[in-house]
């Protein structure tokens, strides 16, 4: 994209020349100039990424002792909302990032799947410290890592991570929003399409994880 | 705590109410401890309710291995009056590990023994309700026991690949002359 430097002192000029535009009296090449110098063309897809990227909606999920990290990403030091993440919501319906704080025992992991399936597309997961990315010190009988049962965008190492560790693994998440690089990782993890749909399964021929009205419970 | 003479004197107390409950007594480091027979417990523990150890302040499970009978289970008793404590175990094989439950008499037992049962699988006879609590319902296995695979994955790191070290050993191998079974 081109981008066109203006002159300062064209300021006046541009002014008298938009309050024109707006009665309708530019005509031909200058309304041709104006509208140049104004619109900026972009695809849809890349308008919305643009937007997703910068307004990711992380739902309020902690496991373990990574969370007590994670609660200080919106406090001043670090202040997520600077990058648009900082509304944390309380239900996996109305949030479209994951993050995984903390270990995952084996009685735990079939809940988080659920709750990552009731997430809509386009949703995210970021693994946070080491026990949700290679179990770390306790890497023992009762804990799964996250790779194992849900797909994983961004792992962020460390026990627990920094606050600015995670920030940066947010921010990597959000240029690979903004990038949509094809990297097939939802197509390894069969991720595609396993939202939790309420309704007739007939309606829903491609869905996976398909709920009778009166299965579901209201969670 | 009893003393060494207060414990012989209990001991003597539960030998005469039952002369086949008490297997041994040990005064180690100023704490008091009474073996009993597996099948006993439930009188001794409402014995010694008896003798103002009216606090059931926790239930253990104790793997011994390899020594036999393997399994242990640990009751530790509180007088709240005398300030006094005693410790009564027992130990029980693994192919029978059947021990009567106290939770009909001391009500905090109930999540106790379950988990002992979860962790060890001692069976308390008699439990109102005796099912895992803390490993999932269909889990098979009593990790707690040692002679369960730690488990988890293997991980390698830099300094083990820089070495050549076998990095599967002690999660899915046992570690070489250990001793541990596999």
């Amino acid at each position: 994209m081109e981008v066109i430097r203006q002159d300062p002192a064209d300021f006046r000029a541009r002014g008298i020349r938009a309050r024109d535009a707006l009665r309708g009296d530019l005509e031909g090449a200058d309304l041709e100039k104006y509208v140049e110098e104004r619109v900026l063309t972009t695809t849809l897809d890349k308008a919305l990424n643009w937007a997703r990227g910068n307004a990711i909606f992380p739902a309020t999920f902690g496991l373990a002792c990574c969370a007590i990290e994670m609660m200080t990403l919106v406090a001043g030091h670090v202040d997520i909302a600077r990058f648009g993440a900082e509304a944390f919501r309380g239900s996996p319906r109305q949030s479209d990032l994951m993050i995984i704080s903390g270990r995952i025992s084996i009685k735990m992991a079939p809940i988080v799947r659920r709750i990552y399936d009731q997430m809509l597309e386009p949703k995210w997961a970021i693994a946070m410290g080491a026990c949700s990315s290679s179990m770390g010190v306790f890497n023992n009988y009762a804990i799964v890592p996250a790779d194992k049962f849900m797909p994983v965008d961004v792992h962020v190492p460390g026990c627990p991570p920094r606050p600015e560790a995670v920030m940066h693994g947010i921010l990597k998440l959000r240029q690979m929003i903004q990038d949509d690089p094809a990297m097939g990782w939802r197509d390894r993890y069969a991720a595609r399409g396993t939202e939790e749909v309420v309704g007739d399964p007939a309606a829903f021929p491609t869905a996976v994880n398909v709920l009778r009205p009166e299965e579901a419970d209201g969670a | 705590m009893p003393d060494a003479t207060g414990l012989e004197l209990l001991a003597g107390e539960l030998r005469d109410a039952d002369p086949d409950c008490v297997l041994d007594t040990l005064y180690f480091r100023d704490k008091a401890r009474i073996a009993i027979a597996p099948d006993r417990a439930r009188d001794v523990l409402q014995f010694l309710r008896g003798k103002g150890f009216t606090f059931l302040a926790s239930v253990h499970g104790l793997d011994y291995y390899p020594e036999e009978p393997r399994l242990g289970v640990q009751y530790e008793l509180l007088n709240m009056r005398d300030v006094d404590r005693i410790t009564v175990t027992l130990r029980v094989p693994t192919d029978a590990p059947e021990v009567p439950s106290v939770t009909p008499d001391w009500p905090t037992a109930n999540h106790q023994e379950r988990e002992i049962f979860d962790m060890f699988g001692v069976v308390f006879t008699g439990h109102p309700d005796l099912r895992r609590i803390l490993m999932p319902e269909d889990y098979e296995g009593h990790p707690q026991r040692r002679d369960f695979p730690v488990g988890g994955e293997p991980v390698l790191f830099t300094h083990q690949q820089a070495h050549g070290v076998d990095y599967t050993v002690g999660v899915d191998r046992i570690h070489p002359g250990s001793g541990t079974p596999s």
